[in-house]
């Protein structure tokens, strides 16, 4: 910062010095622009000619340098100078906030209100609001899981997208040959996530920070192209169809086609399609709800401690005794299992299913939310899915720039929040008669 | 060095070797440690120290040698539970193969842990962004309740096991006089705090021997004599055979009973404080040999 900066609210800004300041940094930011935008915005290419359109470029410069230079005046008036201050000082709080359970309790009445508006929404909203809703929810579910691996155990895991698409392909292959209804798959595909969530913490036990975010990249990718290759077994690129879900053999489809009773004729009411979504939308709140009390007790069981204290140091993880393949593998597994509870939701609501929707974007979307959230804090976690998947349906009409957007906002985190939306909370203990 | 059938130490080292690759780290390395002694391993810098801690703390798995902790129930040979390589004696003896089968698989550094030893480290290595109280009870891991369904339906049983896991480490805590930084990030802590902290989390494995590397280095002379005190306290109340290495001469003249010193990867010295303090070979290691011989002419 120039040496105005130093300068205090209390004594005179030398306004003189500050006018100088800016007119210099608002001239190298001219510069600058002009350099960066010249060939980009000012050259464009017309048929075979090249055509000249320099003051495109110029405006743009001319707008940040008028920019640079009120921020730099702001900078140093004193209400900014403030501002300043007030950001530097957040970003020197350490990063993790202690709570009392005391403070914890005050939230369930907000959690209450939450669960309410969430049981009643779906009845009010529209078919594609409520697939926007359910979309949502299965980010949340991915989120969850996926907090396990690289939130709490600190294990970067770019193909996390694999586990749900063994979930996904686990509910429709299963109904192909093995005749498996809906809620049979759930716990066998989750199991089988969990599985391959072995298979692949194996290898990768040794791995750290960047080797194991590229192994596990390549463990995502060769899943897909399994599936898009096995034609035989998957029907490759053509995809499989997966079965719709049933409430106690109540089917919900204009007329049985399993053999059961559709769910209107049963309770004598007309059909309506928003029913199976509706259905499916209350099954999954219902396994969110229940993998978020689980998520929460694995944090503070020894298990979830041991995963935590694996991220801040595995050296001293061995040195307590702690066997670090085995919580490793744990953290791999848990996740696993819950990627591929998402993905049963996947394929049920979306009947069909295919490899497109399981490429690498999803797993950095997934990762994303992630880190967005906050990485380790459920609520940030639930937050960040909803608003990652919500707001690009909110903002359809700027769709081309999704994932510039995207980009910015990561940016934009990085600089605000790198710790995440909301910063990841730790339970404070109390021992009765013992600490005073 | 041939101890005692009857009462041997807690524990022994003979024969330890250490290679990386063409460096002779450590060479025929032996001494013992008595239960209940405070022992101290010195030596000028890079004489293999932190390399005899890390190869009986399972760090490092030893070249040649042997280390055995004799616990009242059985001796343990802390190189064996690392985890082995096969050897070719192995295909014709299937009880050894079977062993080394199972330490290949299962074994490693926290085996040694379990065992009985647990140790610090010379840059201390907390779980700095996990409040104090809860680095101790990550220490407690191995004591716990740890039934993934008896946690998630929160039994009584589990219950019970982390109130006893929360009052060890309240316990723990005061002994060390960090009772007050209970809920405090662990990374917070200053620094004289994060030592101790280090060493309450080290005695919440409920170790037999404690290995601390270096516990005094970064601290005020005040500092220095409280945790000189802390140390003796432990070895006294709580029962915990002590093993340090020091740079601090004066703190390990007046709290340890044997001194074992290396120079160069080998024992040049072995015993109590006032005989390593005066044999030649420590002060030459220490002074160098021209300095010695201008003492004697």
């Amino acid at each position: 910062m120039p040496p105005v900066a130093a300068a205090s609210s209390t004594t005179r800004v030398h306004w003189s010095l500050v006018f100088r300041q800016a007119v210099l940094e608002a001239t190298a930011a001219f510069a600058l622009a002009l350099l960066l935008f010249g060939p980009i915005v000012g050259l464009v290419l017309d048929g075979y000619q090249v055509r000249n359109e320099l003051q495109r470029p110029l405006l743009i410069a001319a707008i940040i340098a008028a920019g640079r230079f009120l921020v730099t005046l702001a900078m140093h008036a004193p209400t900014g100078q403030a501002a300043l201050e007030r950001f530097n000082a957040r970003r020197r709080q350490p990063g993790v906030l202690v709570v009392n359970a005391s403070e914890s309790d005050r939230q369930r009445w907000w959690l209450l209100a939450i669960v309410a508006v969430s049981l009643t929404l779906p009845f009010l909203a529209s078919k594609y609001w409520l697939t926007v809703l359910i979309q949502a929810m299965i980010y949340v579910l991915l989120g969850l899981g996926l907090n396990i691996v690289v939130g709490l155990a600190g294990l970067l895991d770019l193909g996390y997208v694999a586990f749900y698409a063994v979930g996904a392909y686990g509910l429709a292959l299963g109904a192909q040959y093995l005749d498996l209804g809906f809620w049979s798959a759930l716990p066998l595909a989750a199991m089988l996530a969990a599985l391959f969530g072995g298979v692949l913490g194996f290898p990768v036990l040794r791995m750290h920070g960047d080797y194991l975010a590229i192994v596990t990249l390549g463990f995502g990718e060769i899943i897909r192209l399994v599936l898009n290759n096995w034609l035989e077994f998957t029907g490759g690129p053509n995809g499989v169809s997966a079965p719709a879900p049933q409430l106690f053999g109540l089917e919900f489809t204009r007329t049985a086609k399993d053999g059961g009773v559709p769910f209107h004729e049963y309770f004598q009411i007309s059909y309506d399609p928003l029913h199976r979504f509706i259905f499916i939308y209350l099954a999954l709140f219902l396994i969110v709800c229940l993998m978020v009390v689980v998520v929460t007790r694995l944090r503070n069981m020894p298990v979830g401690r041991a995963w935590e204290a694996l991220r801040e140091d595995e050296i001293a993880c061995r040195a307590l005794g702690i066997n670090h393949v085995l919580v490793k593998l744990s953290a791999f597994m848990m996740g696993a299992m819950v990627g591929g509870i998402a993905g049963v939701f996947f394929a049920t609501y979306q009947g069909f299913i295919n490899p497109t929707s399981f490429n690498f974007f999803e797993s950095a979307l997934i990762v994303a939310i992630v880190v967005l959230g906050g990485l380790g804090s459920t609520t940030g976690v639930i937050v960040a899915a909803l608003v990652l998947t919500i707001l690009p349906e909110l903002l359809r009409a700027f769709a081309d720039y999704r994932v510039f957007a995207f980009g910015v906002l990561m940016v934009l985190m990085m600089i605000w929040r790198p710790r995440g939306l909301i910063r990841p909370r730790r339970r404070a203990f109390e021992v009765k008669g013992l600490c005073r | 060095m041939i101890g005692d059938p009857i009462h041997p130490p807690l524990l022994e080292v003979a024969g330890l070797t250490m290679r990386f690759g063409g460096i002779l780290a450590l060479n025929d390395v032996g001494f013992e440690v008595r239960h209940g002694s405070i022992s101290a391993l010195i030596g000028p810098n890079g004489a293999g120290k932190t390399t005899v801690f890390n190869c009986l703390t399972g760090f490092y798995k030893a070249t040649e040698g042997r280390i055995a902790l004799h616990t009242p129930r059985a001796a343990i040979d802390l190189i064996q539970i690392l985890g082995q390589p096969f050897q070719a004696s192995d295909l014709v003896n299937p009880a050894t193969f079977a062993n080394r089968l199972y330490y290949k698989m299962f074994g490693g550094t926290h085996r040694v842990t379990r065992a009985g030893v647990a140790r610090t480290f010379q840059n201390v290595r907390l779980f700095k962004e996990m409040t104090a109280i809860e680095n101790l009870l990550v220490a407690q891991h191995l004591q716990l309740n740890r039934n993934l369904v008896a946690g998630l339906l929160q039994t009584a049983a589990y219950r019970q096991s982390e109130r006893d896991a929360l009052e060890r480490a309240y316990a723990w805590l005061k002994v060390f006089g960090l009772a007050e930084d209970a809920n405090r990030l662990a990374g917070e802590l200053p620094y004289g705090h994060q030592r101790r902290l280090e060493i309450a989390r080290a005695m919440c494995t409920g170790p037999r021997l404690l290995c601390l590397d270096e516990p005094a280095a970064g601290l005020n002379p005040r500092e220095t004599e409280q945790l000189s005190e802390l140390i003796r306290q432990l070895r006294d109340e709580h029962g915990v055979t002590i093993l340090l290495i020091e740079h601090d001469m004066g703190l390990v003249m007046r709290l340890s009973e044997h001194i074992v010193v290396l120079d160069y990867g080998e024992v040049i010295a072995d015993g109590d404080p006032h005989t390593v303090a005066h044999h030649p070979a420590v002060l030459a290691a220490y002074l160098g040999t021209d300095a010695v011989n201008d003492d004697e002419s």
